[in-house]
């Protein structure tokens, strides 16, 4: 018998679990989806349409879809996460034959009321399955080889997925969150000492062969790479992207331009400016002020997270909370991180404020799996 | 899976010793992430902020109202008016060429039209207007805002383009605007950005070219802000420019309609200036153009048959084109010779119709002789003997020192295009272009206006107006700027004695007024108004000995092109002279028969502005000058008559 399973009588049922619901974390969830209708408003020149009224539509769906996750006790989830994260690898396929290409080379799924893109949702199903298996498997075989083999391939087959694609800024993130998954677990340092060993010694081999008798890419491929790593190469693509965005942001100051004044979004100047960029018009038309507080708001909802896991005495619970709150830090890290020009532009939305139904249904999704975690949390410890 | 408590604790044992780890790097990133955002917000915001401004802010020039052209009373020679052009946006029409096809059956708009409109409406963006039709007249405009519910997309729009309401009358000394070239962009002296302005336009020729930086006013300008691809959101400034300044001219626009009419269709050209302030009332060349065409865009077989015309209309003969002066040039000869005391006015010199020096045989164009003759009978009666005589005694290069002095072979300063400066050749010129010493023949030649000797239109009526007063006027075609009055300079005398001008006086005047002289036949009959003038026949050709042997042919037994230059100068009233003119006939055969009665109606037409009392014309031509003057079709001057607006 679990030490879940022994202390069933403390967990709240029925109707007193909205009582234990993590209400903190709500109020930021909430707070930062504001925040968002607010950026579409105005970018849409004072208008909730196109954006702004079908947002908060998404989010009140994925309001209900948060609670309705979190009711669901936590050890449904925690049985039943190979069989959802099986269902998006179908939805992987799926989309792999029967979808449609948009901006970029992400792929989805119309379903009529959702545009579905299952690499979103694959984000959470890993992390979830990742959770599971390691609460499943003893603490004493976790960094076994064999058992080191199973999850590097639970990982890789998606990310193989998704690079086919190919949407390869998906596919470093699926590889970035289901890593964190396997350090937080505690597999051996070493392991993740050779991974990196390789994976920069590979690079920098690749990257040194360049231009040699013995060039392992062809010359496409590398400047491939360059564009990828220095937009500025590509002045008229992702180069003029990330310069627009930089002057949106730079141009806010310490106050920013005022509500709906930011000239690089309303003059078009921003690309995506609904969707991967929202960031930038924030920052254009609240400043400083208005970037570090959606920062700190987002720094808050992750420390609710990680106080939350970490006080969480059940492994998967715990596993689960802290492997969303980095997947979570891994959405807003590079997409920050991309608009001001630090990371490539890789297709990352900003969480529960850019525009798209996928994103904010799985982010909701996600969330509601923190609260499950948190409601089903054990009371007493022996 | 079942697990021990003490497993439990083990695992949040290490769970929250690599949650450290890992939430310590991110908060590391968050870090980042922060200083970022205050590098660039705080840091260096100055500097994005006015790349932001730069993205957004375009400078869009306004193009200045063209300065109207007036003449010396107000009448508008060139000024802009308002047209109306069709515009359509193709976001706005949706279908374009079903648009253009309804707007074919308003406004006349053919197959090739819809075509070049189709092809620019596709190349631009879709907010940017592309003109369909220029230069609509009210009624077709009023037309298609009548239908406008069914073309969208379509909209009036109005401009302002050049026009020249007396079309052929000014059209060489006006001049007329046209599109900037490539040439005109690359002139170093003048680079104002309006030039780069789509159509913009300046002057090409005539004044309209010499003072366009005076018409064409200085360039306003707009601020306004453009998105990503360029649409104007909004004007956030807006200077106008300066419109270009008035000018009006010297001209009179009624004696130039005359002038030009009087010209007709031949080749030929006439002057008139004021004597004492060098105000050029009129300047015709014939036959001219509509300067109307070439700022609509002329068609390639209209610019074809201009350029083909042996009459050259395109040229502006009253300064391009040079002539050799024949007999008018005989007052710088006889000036010369009196001034420098070779000669004595009563001196009289024995033609016989020929004169004998160097072995050659000089022929006066009377064959006959004109027996003795002194200095006032050879100005009137033009004898070419007695300037063989004295111009062998002043020797040329003095003859061509008087003959500068008088305004001839310089190039005197008008706003005008292609100037000719003619020439006063010497003994230095020779030897410097032909390499060849001057010969005696050469001095006979030049003595009466022949050989190398070549003077403008404009420069013989200069030399008439010094000749008449006395004093060195130069000609001028500007009074004011912008309501700026152009000085008149005090002109300086010649430094010859009053005596020794009033003979060259009195042999024009007898050349007009007596019977004898050779433009008796276009005297003034008024006598307080009497001209006086020298008429001149120039060849074009020496004469060949053949033809010598069997007798010169007659004028209209000659093709065109080999027919002397006809040319006469005059100025008037005789006692208190207030007007020079000049008129050159090319190949008009005789001055006496073709200049002289052309330069005589001008003078009158002048002399009583345009309402000439028929008592001022000889007797028996009154009926022939009545009938000339009706036939001409003068513009109706007169107010409200429409034909002359007028600008205070």
């Amino acid at each position: 018998m679990s030490y879940l399973e022994q202390n069933l009588r403390t967990i709240p049922s029925g109707p007193r679990k909205l009582l234990h619901v993590n209400w903190a974390l709500v109020v930021l969830t909430v707070t930062v989806a504001c925040i968002g209708f607010m950026m579409l408003y105005s970018i849409a020149g004072g208008s909730l349409r196109p954006w702004a009224e079908p947002q908060m539509r998404r989010f009140a769906a994925g309001f209900v879809l948060m609670f309705a996750v979190a009711l669901v006790p936590i050890w449904l989830w925690r049985n039943s996460a190979a069989l959802i994260f099986g269902l998006s690898l179908v939805l992987l396929v799926i989309v792999e034959f029967f979808g449609q290409v948009g901006m970029g080379a992400q792929r989805w799924l119309d379903l009529g009321f959702i545009r579905l893109q299952p690499s979103e949702l694959t984000k959470i199903t890993l992390v979830l399955l990742l959770a599971s298996y390691y609460d499943w498997l003893d603490l004493d075989k976790v960094s076994r080889p064999l058992w080191v083999l199973v999850p590097l391939v639970i990982i890789l087959v998606p990310v193989a997925m998704v690079l086919r694609q190919p949407d390869l800024g998906t596919a470093l993130l699926l590889l970035a969150g289901g890593g964190a998954m396997m350090f937080l677990a505690g597999v051996h340092w070493l392991y993740f000492a050779v991974v990196i060993a390789l994976g920069s010694g590979g690079v920098s081999l690749i990257l040194a062969s360049r231009g040699t008798s013995w060039q392992l890419l062809q010359d496409y491929q590398y400047r491939r790479i360059d564009t990828f790593l220095d937009p500025s190469n590509d002045p008229l693509g992702a180069g003029y992207h990330i310069t627009q965005s930089t002057i949106a942001l730079g141009s806010g100051g310490m106050t920013g331009r005022g509500f709906m004044q930011g000239t690089q979004s309303r003059l078009n100047f921003l690309p995506e400016k609904h969707t991967d960029f929202i960031f930038t018009t924030l920052a254009e038309e609240f400043g400083f002020i208005g970037g570090i507080t959606l920062l700190g708001l987002y720094v808050l909802i992750i420390v609710f997270c990680v106080v939350s896991g970490l006080r969480n005495r059940d492994r998967f619970g715990s596993l689960l909370t802290l492997g969303i709150a980095t997947t979570l830090f891994l959405y807003f890290g590079v997409n920050m991180g991309m608009v001001m020009g630090l990371l490539p532009v890789v297709g990352v939305p900003l969480p529960l404020v850019s525009f798209g139904g996928s994103a904010m249904l799985v982010l909701m999704l996600a969330l509601g799996l923190v609260q499950s975690a948190h409601i089903h949390r054990p009371r007493k410890v022996l | 899976m079942r697990r021990s408590p003490q497993d439990s604790r083990d695992s949040a044992l290490r769970i929250s010793r690599r949650a450290l780890v890992l939430f310590g790097v991110q908060a590391a990133a968050v870090g980042a992430l922060g200083m970022r955002m205050h590098q660039l917000q705080m840091v260096e915001t100055d500097r994005f902020r006015l790349l932001a401004e730069e993205n957004r802010i375009a400078l869009r020039l306004i193009p200045p109202a063209r300065g109207p052209i007036l003449d010396r009373n107000g009448i508008v020679l060139a000024e802009n008016e308002q047209n109306y052009r069709i515009i359509i946006v193709r976001e706005e029409a949706r279908d374009v060429p079903a648009v253009l096809e309804r707007l074919s059956r308003i406004v006349p708009l053919d197959e090739d039209a819809r075509e070049r409109v189709l092809r620019d409406v596709m190349r631009r963006r879709p907010f940017v207007p592309v003109t369909v039709l220029d230069r609509l007249d009210w009624d077709q405009v009023a037309a298609v805002a009548i239908n406008a519910p069914a073309l969208p997309g379509i909209t009036a729009d109005m401009g302002l383009s050049r026009i020249y309401p007396l079309h052929h009358d000014t059209a060489h000394v006006v001049g007329y605007v046209g599109p900037v070239s490539d040439a005109d962009l690359r002139r170093a002296d003048d680079q104002d950005p309006i030039l780069q302005y789509p159509k913009f336009q300046i002057g090409k020729v005539g004044v309209e070219a010499r003072l366009d930086r005076d018409l064409r006013g200085r360039a306003g300008s707009r601020r306004i802000e453009v998105n990503a691809v360029g649409r104007v959101m909004r004007e956030l400034e807006r200077h106008e420019g300066t419109q270009g300044a008035t000018v009006r001219m010297t001209l009179d626009a009624q004696l130039q309609n005359y002038a030009q009419a009087r010209l007709g269709e031949e080749s030929a050209s006439a002057v008139v200036m004021d004597v004492h302030s060098g105000d050029i009332l009129a300047m015709a060349s014939a036959p001219s153009f509509d300067p109307n065409l070439f700022v609509e865009g002329i068609s390639v077989a209209d610019f074809r048959a201009l350029l083909d015309n042996p009459f050259r209309p395109l040229a502006t003969k009253t300064v391009q084109g040079t002539y050799p002066p024949g007999s008018t040039f005989k007052m710088v000869v006889a000036l010369a010779a009196v001034a420098d005391g070779l000669v004595s006015p009563d001196e009289t010199v024995f033609c016989p119709g020929h004169y004998d020096t160097a072995g050659r045989r000089f022929h006066c164009w009377k064959r006959g002789g004109h027996g003795r003759m002194n200095l006032r009978d050879a100005l009137s009666e033009s004898c070419d003997t007695y300037f063989y005589d004295i111009a062998q005694r002043v020797g040329i290069d003095r003859i061509a020192e008087v003959s500068e002095l008088l305004g001839l072979g310089l190039r005197h300063d008008l706003p005008l295009s292609g100037i000719a400066a003619g020439l006063n050749p010497n003994r230095a010129w020779k030897q410097r272009v032909h390499g060849q010493a001057w010969r005696v023949g050469d001095t006979i030649n030049a003595g009466i206006g022949q050989g190398y000797v070549l003077s403008s239109p404009v420069q013989l009526a200069v030399m008439t107006a010094r000749l008449a007063t006395g004093r060195k006027v130069a000609p001028r075609l500007v009074r004011a700027i912008d309501g700026a009055e152009e000085p008149v300079p005090e002109a300086e005398a010649l430094g010859f004695s009053e005596a020794f001008l009033a003979q060259m006086r009195a042999g024009m005047y007898d050349c007009v007024n007596r019977r004898s002289g050779t433009a008796y036949a276009s005297r003034i009959a008024l006598r307080e108004v009497a001209m006086s003038g020298k008429t001149g026949t120039s060849q074009v050709r020496n004469i060949s000995a053949a033809e010598r042997a069997t007798g010169v042919l007659r004028t209209d037994q000659l093709p065109w092109e080999r027919r002397n230059h006809a040319l006469f100068v005059a100025f008037a009233p005789h006692d208190a002279p207030r007007y020079a003119v000049s008129v050159v006939v090319e190949h008009g055969g005789s001055g006496s028969g073709t200049a002289a009665p052309i330069a005589r109606d001008i003078m009158i037409e002048t002399l009583f502005e345009g309402a000439p009392p028929i008592e001022a014309w000889p007797t028996e031509q009154r009926g022939r000058a009545e009938r000339l003057r009706r036939e001409l079709n003068l513009r109706d001057f007169s107010p409200g008559a429409g034909a002359g607006r007028t600008r205070a």
